[in-house]
């Protein structure tokens, strides 16, 4: 538990007058409102950071109490007395002008040992939606390419998900209902699932269609031939035309990865030939690619 | 036919302890649907989410009417970009060294 400095919080001096710790807070407020920053932790890292400096310095005793015992909060002594007063802030903190919506998990440990709970009761009796809970899921891309049901964990609460197939890296899902509970009986919050997909497959992906590289001898490449390439769903046996050169695209129509939430659509699977060239030949080998070659 | 889950207005009033005039305010600038059935008024239930962000910014931040729906516009437009900046990097991975 480390010690905060709320004037530095706030970025006021000691000396700051009520109105210049109003404006302070207020100015910051507006910066990293969780509203005008959606997804961003370090923001609602700040904002709670902010809401606690506010609920310190903006109260008259709390401020009193915060400058004489702050910096030597590790006094236990102070702290017991501190910590006896608790019940009587719960009751004089309640119209502080701070935000709804900021519950007892908000505050800092180093503030809920001088103060206690002060700040959880605060008197808005406005109806609220919960605290949005943000969670990341990794999933490898042959997880994603069926729906499929999953079990999360999330705030020690099991959450069973059904996952569309087709998700993408970075999309984010939200599951109603599976925030933080409404403040003042307002619905709770939502649940925002962020999905990571590593590149990890022999597979790569863009939105909807697949990409492979497959590696082609030489002698199909330039005679034409059959090649058998993976696909998500087994094997598929190509027709190889004759002369075909290096890098040649082929597009394998509906093999590529099912369309979020489009049952039946599937995207495109593009092949990529990479013509391999014989090595360690015979000498026979050389001079028949010798005589080829005088061909040309 | 469809159908659509509506919110009185007066329900939410008491709930977010504000003014119908808000209410109508925020529909004047264009920044939500009020529908009219008969003498009442309601709120898409979708909206919901968007109306509550609207009155915090207003009783919490303090941002006037004209200030929300430029807040609404930016943030409409970082969603697009972010969406965007996600497909770009998704992209980006094709080319990523295996």
């Amino acid at each position: 538990m480390a010690f905060i400095d709320y004037y530095k919080t706030l970025g006021i001096t000691k000396n700051a007058t009520e109105n210049e710790i109003k404006r302070a807070y207020r100015r910051l407020a507006r910066k990293y409102h969780p509203d005008l920053n959606p997804n961003s932790k370090e923001a609602e890292r700040q904002f709670k950071l902010i809401n606690e400096a506010n609920e310190v310095l903006s109260n008259p005793e709390n401020r009193k109490k915060y400058d004489q015992y702050g910096k030597d909060w590790k006094h236990a002594d102070q702290f017991e007395n501190a910590k006896q007063q608790q019940s009587q802030y719960q009751h004089r903190s309640s119209q502080q002008g701070g935000f709804g919506g900021f519950d007892a998990g908000d505050y800092s440990d180093f503030f809920s040992s001088m103060f206690g709970n002060a700040g959880e009761n605060r008197g808005r009796s406005t109806k609220f939606k919960g605290q949005d809970y943000n969670a990341e899921l990794n999933l490898n891309l042959e997880d994603v390419y069926k729906t499929h049901k999953r079990t999360l964990t999330v705030n020690g609460k099991n959450i069973r998900l059904t996952i569309p197939a087709g998700v993408k890296n970075g999309q984010i899902i939200k599951i109603a209902g599976h925030g933080g509970q409404g403040v003042n009986g307002g619905p709770k919050g939502d649940l925002f699932i962020e999905f990571t997909i590593p590149t990890h497959s022999m597979f790569r992906r863009d939105g909807d269609n697949l990409f492979v590289t497959v590696d082609l001898d030489l002698y199909t490449a330039l005679l034409g031939g059959e090649l058998v390439v993976n696909t998500m769903e087994g094997k598929v046996k190509l027709k190889v035309k004759p002369e075909t050169q290096n890098g040649t695209k082929v597009k394998l129509k509906g093999k590529g990865f099912p369309v979020y939430k489009k049952e039946g659509h599937f995207g495109d699977l593009i092949v990529t030939y990479n013509i391999v060239n014989p090595t360690h030949l015979t000498e026979q080998e050389k001079s028949l690619f010798e005589q080829l070659a005088k061909l040309r | 036919m469809t159908t659509k889950d509506l919110i009185h207005v007066n329900q939410l009033c008491e709930s977010y302890q504000v003014e119908v005039s808000f209410f109508n305010e925020l529909h004047e600038f264009g920044l939500i649907e009020i529908i009219q059935e008969e003498q009442n008024l309601f709120v898409p239930q979708e909206k919901i989410e968007d109306v509550e962000k609207m009155i915090r910014m207003h009783q919490e931040l303090h941002i006037n009417l004209e200030g929300i729906d430029a807040v609404f516009n930016l943030l409409s437009q970082m969603e697009e970009l972010k969406s965007e900046l996600n497909q770009v990097r998704n992209r980006l991975r094709l080319y990523e060294l295996e």
